[in-house]
């Protein structure tokens, strides 16, 4: 892309997935979502291929993470369909599919005092009783020093700090090693470092093949490290692109419904979105900051 | 392509310390926590052995230590050891003491798993068949097979009903306390209370219309006894009790998933609603096993499991069979105490394990209502 970014390390996953870039992976077509009389997702298509990062972003309750449930199997829309690898999510086998995606939730709570180490290697179980169950030391390792839970590998779960549970969870979706990965928010509760560490791991995978989908909330995040953005915003598409052609002024300001200003870099290039707050003294007088918006 | 996945050219920087950390991060830990769970699982079964044949032993007419020994290895093919001396002591242990060991074992055992695996399909440590009601609600319909004379499997008529009625009562509780797939603990508990009451009424209705007989057997229900242990109800029990703890542990993999949340298990390849089906199941065999000779022994299925896990830690594949044993070991101990701890007298085991469990029940109460931050 434009800026060069650090190389990842590589992915271990087996040629037998070699994935042909560009393909498919996932698609949902026509996906509406009813909670009683709520429409929370109107027509929604979505594709995610192989080899991009595409970004979900939108202002609160727009229906990123139910679309993401969604694709993921949780919640069964009201219509549309969803396919991965070309196949109807129906089709799949819990198993099988397990072993094709892994989702990263926005909760991270486990029930008993469960070692980090032995909840990333949970990641893992998909893959018992296959040849790839010999690599599982070496993957449960590589994930857990990408995600920095290494020196925490014998601490219980229960008593780390909401980025430490949010980092374990993220190595355990990356021990499961599936070509597809869907992350809800990420990056929450991450300090910028981690918050950095993660998506350039997300891009890594990427880079080598998977497809990656992401609910984001922070928009310069989405466009250092998304190739594709899909804005929602009450739960249809208001726009879909390139960071460039989707992340701009008049467009974020309208469905954000507050002032934001799109910049470059001045060294990188890279976009910056910001609140601009000079149009928009007061965070809590909501009509002043519409009249400003237009 | 195949190139940049294999390739180790590119050297990301977080990874190298990291990685040249990982012998001392995630191997060396394994092997001493597997000397320690081995250190246990011999330490557990030698203990239950040695309690198992002290407890034969022990009682009005006491037999020696080597007399025991000397018995059951004669009653298995081989002559050594000496024989009891007294000559009623062959036949007492044979009919009286081992059949009641061999019950206690068999009750504490299914009361043990039940509870480990209970708590597994609730995600909540204070899940145990007597505290949410299942062990009542099994001994009210054990108690309605004794009242209307039901002898439609012949000895198995009880254990069926009990069955039953257990099953009946874990879907109840499993349906009014779940709410958005978990399970707080003060709904919990509160559901316990109502469906204790709801069984309470309903042994009370029971005794009212039963004769004396029924009425004394009812009672004796209530407070939970290893009295009277029979082999012939021995072998009714002990096949529900392994086919459970058999399936209990064929589950414990899908358990420890369980713990990550439903839809994360989903993620993971578990089928849920399936395995909670199934385990529901298991837990009223279990609990079904226990009672339906022995009546409710209450607190077991909670105090052992959270001891084992403290030792061993919470994953299922050690902590099921730990419990086994370790259930198997509390109750031959707890009716070891019931039977001798006051002279001609044979205490009800459930009081005991009632008296032990119900402030340890509180203690974890209060515990958990602290690291949950409120009654969450």
């Amino acid at each position: 892309m434009t800026t060069p970014r650090p190389s990842p390390p590589p992915p271990l996953r087996s040629p037998a997935d070699d994935p042909t870039p560009g393909e498919v992976a996932l698609r949902a077509r026509g996906i509406d979502v009813r909670f009683g009389a709520t429409t929370v997702l109107d027509d929604v298509a979505l594709d995610v291929r192989r080899g991009e990062v595409l970004a979900l972003v939108g202002p609160n309750g727009a229906g990123k993470s139910t679309l993401l449930s969604v694709i993921a199997g949780d919640v069964e829309a009201s219509a549309g369909t969803v396919e991965v690898l070309g196949r109807p999510l129906s089709d799949w086998k819990l198993r099988e599919l397990a072993r094709s995606r892994a989702v990263l939730t926005q909760e991270h709570q486990v029930a008993f005092p469960f070692p980090v180490e032995d909840v990333v290697r949970m990641g893992r179980s998909p893959w018992r009783g296959r040849p790839e169950e010999d690599a599982d030391d070496a993957i449960v390792a590589e994930a857990m020093s990408t995600a920095d839970v290494a020196h925490l590998a014998q601490r219980s779960f229960g008593v780390l700090s909401g980025g430490e549970k949010g980092r374990t969870s993220f190595a355990r979706i990356l021990a499961q090693r599936t070509g597809i990965l869907m992350l809800d928010e990420p990056t929450a509760a991450l300090d910028i470092g981690h918050q950095e560490a993660v998506l350039r791991r997300a891009r890594a995978e990427a880079d080598a093949g998977a497809a990656v989908v992401v609910v984001l909330h922070d928009l310069s995040l989405a466009a250092a490290w998304s190739d594709r953005i899909v804005l929602l915003c009450q739960g249809r598409v208001a726009g879909e692109g390139p960071p460039s052609q989707v992340l701009t002024s008049t467009l974020l300001s309208d469905v954000y419904r507050f002032p934001i200003e799109v910049l470059p870099h001045p060294a990188t290039g890279d976009l910056l979105v910001l609140a601009d707050r000079r149009s928009a003294p007061s965070h809590i007088d909501r009509d002043l900051t519409e009249e400003a918006a237009r | 392509m195949t190139d940049t996945l294999t390739s180790p050219g590119t050297t990301p920087e977080p990874d190298s310390s990291a990685r040249a950390g990982r012998g001392v991060g995630a191997s060396t830990p394994r092997p001493r926590r597997l000397g320690r769970t081995t250190l246990l699982f011999a330490g557990l079964t030698t203990a239950l052995v040695v309690v198992s044949l002290a407890a034969a032993g022990s009682g009005q007419l006491a037999i020696p230590f080597d007399e025991v020994i000397g018995s059951f290895l004669h009653r298995i093919g081989l002559d050594i050891g000496t024989m009891p001396t007294h000559p009623r002591g062959d036949d007492t242990l044979w009919s009286v003491r081992f059949p009641r060991v061999a019950m206690a074992m068999v009750v504490g055992a299914a009361l043990a798993v039940a509870g480990a695996v209970m708590q597994g399909v609730f995600g909540n440590p204070l899940a145990e068949p007597s505290v949410v009601g299942v062990s009542s609600g099994a001994a009210v319909a054990a108690a309605i097979s004794i009242v209307f004379n039901l002898s439609f499997a012949g000895t198995w008529s009880i254990a069926v009903c009990a069955f039953l009625g257990g099953l009946i009562t874990t879907l109840a509780v499993y349906a009014l306390s779940r709410a958005d797939g978990r399970t707080e603990v003060v709904t919990l508990v509160l559901t316990g209370i109502a469906v204790n009451a709801v069984a309470a009424a309903g042994l009370a209705l029971l005794m009212f219309i039963g004769d004396t007989q029924a009425r004394e057997q009812i009672v004796f229900w209530q407070l939970g006894s290893l009295n009277g242990s029979r082999w012939q109800y021995v072998a009714v029990v002990a096949p529900l009790a392994a086919v459970g703890c058999v399936a209990a542990l064929a589950c414990a993999r899908s358990l420890d998933l369980l713990a990550l949340g439903e839809r994360q298990a989903r993620h993971l390849g578990v089928d849920v609603e399936r395995l909670r089906i199934f385990l529901i199941v298991v837990v009223a065999l279990l609990t079904a096993a226990a009672v339906s000779f022995c009546g409710i022994v209450a607190f077991v299925g909670l105090v052992v499991p959270h001891l084992v896990r403290m030792i061993t830690g919470p994953g299922h594949r050690v902590l099921l069979p730990a419990s086994l044993l370790a259930g198997a070991l509390v109750l031959v101990l707890a009716d070891l105490g019931a039977r001798t701890l006051v002279a001609y007298a044979d205490l009800p085991l459930g009081m005991l394990t009632s008296l032990v469990g119900g402030p340890f029940f509180f203690w974890l109460l209060r515990r958990t209502r602290r690291s949950a931050g409120g009654w969450a």
